[in-house]
């Protein structure tokens, strides 16, 4: 059965989300992320004397670390809801969308539960990630220049 | 210097997602395969490369980095390697993010318990 009937009125009643706040809201904790992570490499490389490559590694596993543990406890669902795009462009989303899909299936079991369903949504990120650097990496391969 | 630039950058994109993300039928996956590729397609001739080094850590946090570090992980192994490096080093650079990912969702999952 084809929803048209839900799709007219639907579209008649468009959502009234204020949608310059949207925009302020996802600019705002966007460039808190991106401060945060230029803090980070900044104060690994400081601290820990790790060089610049290193410190930029650990950062996104702390990002990722932190994303998982906050959506695993609940309350990074309601900062997406009200962030959107300022909190799932970044990799925080990445963990985001992993972490609560396997939750969500968890009852389902181990394997046919976390297992199958863990990349229900982070899959196209890798999926068109791989496709296309490999597609671009065949042309830059072609053309020659490597290097 | 390089903080407000990380500022302005990844506040930017995100704003700009979340203007078509508001004004449009696609959904946050279309828009993050959208931008993976993007971030690919930006390091084909090494743009994304210089502007990580002119933003700093502001460009190594949104999703384009993700299709940047493919990308530059599968030409820097087939310069090594020829035209197999490709397939080899695809996920040389993006492998920490992937495993880190796995990792903790898998233990989050174990430890904590869904909730609405």
């Amino acid at each position: 059965m084809r929803n048209t009937k839900y799709e007219k009125i639907a579209n008649r009643h468009p959502s009234k989300e204020n949608r310059v706040q949207n925009a302020l809201l996802a600019f705002l904790s966007g460039g808190v992320l991106g401060v945060l992570a230029e803090g980070m490499i900044e104060g690994f490389v400081f601290f820990f004397d790790l060089k610049q490559k290193e410190a930029s590694t650990l950062m996104i596993v702390v990002f990722i670390f932190f994303a998982s543990l906050f959506t695993a406890l609940g309350f990074f669902d309601k900062w997406v809801k009200k962030f959107r795009c300022g909190l799932l462009i970044p990799i925080t989303g990445f963990a985001h969308s992993m972490t609560s899909s396997s939750l969500d299936y968890k009852k389902e079991g181990p394997i046919y539960g976390v297992g199958s369903n863990m990349f229900r949504l982070a899959g196209n990120v890798l999926l068109y990630g791989v496709v296309s650097a490999w597609f671009f990496g065949m042309i830059r391969f072609l053309i020659g220049g490597i290097g | 210097m390089y903080f407000i630039r990380s500022f302005l950058f990844c506040g930017t994109l995100c704003m700009i997602c979340q203007i078509i993300l508001d004004n449009t039928k696609l959904t946050p996956g279309h828009i993050t395969s959208i931008l993976v590729s993007l971030g690919a397609f930006l390091d084909t001739f090494s743009i994304y490369d210089k502007i990580i080094k002119f933003v700093g850590g502001g460009a190594l946090i949104p999703i384009t980095s993700f299709g940047h570090s493919l990308i530059h992980g599968a030409l820097a192994e087939a310069e090594r390697s020829g035209f197999m490096g490709i397939f080899m080093g695809m996920f040389d650079l993006t492998a920490t993010g992937i495993t880190a990912a796995i990792l903790f969702s898998f233990f989050f999952t174990l430890i904590l318990k869904p909730r609405d």
